[in-house]
């Protein structure tokens, strides 16, 4: 007799979903008041010529200190709760998507319900929907990572229809454009993530997980890296400045993720991140 | 934090002393503000078209775009920071019209905005996107006055103290 259940317990690493959710809840709480410790960093070393610049830059570092110290919301945009879940096919997680969506329930009852519907404007009351994303890969691994994603950054995003004839010059312009268009609203400094390929949602899927790189890493293609450094050269040349004031630190890091697309196109997505990047990730 | 040559405005103010601030003025606020964003200027715009009575008086008030997080136990208020004013525009003149005379958030303006700030001798601040949790060490005082329905786009009346804003459209 071939028993399908034994069988499937055998090969499959089970993760306890309750598990899941109580890691996540503690994760989501610890990054809402701790924003990336790379942004407070840098504008706590900030050289800029304008005063005003390096007033808003030194507020900015003591609201961090408070909130982390304090545990208090460092943005009282707590955003909505962006998922990125990568499972091994060797893994089985029952009740994986229900689990996620309480912890954000969970984590979220002192923080802000910013999630509505989009005609109505009914507030759903515990922030979720979470917004989830399932990468399958090999093995026995499970990695959750959590993003915060506040609305006056994602609000200044944009997808660019290029055409292969446009080239680097026509990418380059496009997430200037961006940043030119949107980057005073998006509290700066900024972390801008492009996605450049695929089709449209690959775009944008890709812009959005840039974000994630580490602030001050390149990619590990030399010819993306150029361009990350030449694009992040031209934004700062744009004397947008911290909280828009005026001044020389209008972004933090350009990160480019890339994918194959298709002969006829050259989608590029920009998404805008505040310096209040609030992320971090767990394994199982 | 101390901040170096910074000014000081008490809150509710008039045209006189708006007259004395100049573009990128570093300005401590000190006294009412009334939260205000997206449905909570939809339904103010709505009260105004229709001849109905507004939640505060707006002859003279001061307006924060915030949406704050819960206020949690013995506390005043939760994280307070500004949100995009932009999202604001297209209801600000009618309100500047009326009365309204300060205005803080952050991010651009619309040119219709800045005529009628111009025109009618009111101000918009700039205030630091994402410090919400040193905003929220400057309130002194918070009460929900209208909307609660609207959660966290609910009108509050917020007592501040030493709030910091740079004067940006004036």
């Amino acid at each position: 007799m071939f028993d399908c259940k034994v069988c499937y317990n055998m090969i499959m690493k089970q993760i306890d979903a309750a598990v899941v959710q109580k890691e996540l809840v503690k994760l989501i709480t610890g990054c809402l008041t701790t924003p990336d410790k790379a942004v407070t960093l840098a504008l706590k070393h900030i050289v800029s010529d304008s005063s005003l610049e390096r007033t808003a830059a030194a507020l900015i570092v003591e609201n961090n200190e408070i909130a982390e110290s304090k545990r208090m919301y460092c943005c009282q945009d707590t955003g909505q709760a962006l998922f990125f879940v990568t499972i091994g096919d060797e893994v089985c997680c029952k009740g994986l998507n229900s689990a996620i969506n309480a912890a954000v329930e969970n984590a979220y009852k002192n923080a802000r319900k910013s999630v509505a519907d989009p005609l109505t404007r009914k507030n759903t009351g515990d922030n979720t929907p979470a917004i989830i994303e399932y990468t399958l890969t090999h093995g026995d691994g499970l990695e959750i990572t959590y993003l915060a994603k506040g609305a006056g950054s994602e609000n200044m995003s944009r997808l660019y229809m290029l055409t292969p004839a446009d080239g680097e010059n026509g990418i380059i312009d496009s997430v200037v454009d961006a940043v030119v268009r949107g980057g005073k609203n998006a509290c700066p400094p900024l972390v801008v993530g492009v996605g450049i390929g695929g089709v449209t949602e690959t775009a944008c899927m890709l812009s959005k997980r840039a974000l994630l790189r580490p602030v001050g890493v390149n990619s590990e293609r030399a010819d993306v890296a150029a361009l990350e450094k030449e694009i992040l050269n031209r934004i700062n040349a744009l004397g947008i400045g911290v909280a828009a004031l005026g001044g020389s630190l209008t972004a933090l890091a350009v990160n480019i993720e890339t994918a194959p697309t298709h002969i006829g196109m050259l989608p590029v997505a920009v998404n805008l991140q505040c310096h209040s990047l609030r992320h971090g990730s767990v394994k199982f | 934090m101390k901040i170096e040559n910074a000014k000081k405005l008490s809150l509710p103010t008039d045209a006189a002393h708006i007259m004395n601030l100049r573009q990128n003025d570093v300005v401590l606020l000190n006294g009412t503000l009334y939260t205000a964003r997206d449905q909570a200027h939809k339904r103010m715009a709505a009260a105004i078209k229709d001849g109905k009575e507004l939640p505060f008086p707006l002859k003279n008030a001061a307006i924060y775009y915030c949406g704050p997080t819960p206020t949690v136990e013995g506390a005043i208020i939760g994280s307070c920071g500004p949100t995009t004013s932009t999202r604001m525009d297209s209801y600000t003149p009618l309100l500047i019209e009326h009365g309204l005379n300060v205005m803080i958030g952050k991010g651009v303006r619309s040119d219709a905005v800045t005529q009628a700030i111009k025109e009618h001798g009111a101000v918009y601040f700039s205030a630091i996107g994402g410090a919400a949790a040193l905003y929220r060490s400057t309130v002194k005082a918070c009460e929900l006055i209208a909307y609660p329905d609207l959660g966290c786009e609910a009108v509050y009346k917020l007592t501040v103290e030493d709030f910091p804003a740079v004067v940006t459209i004036v």
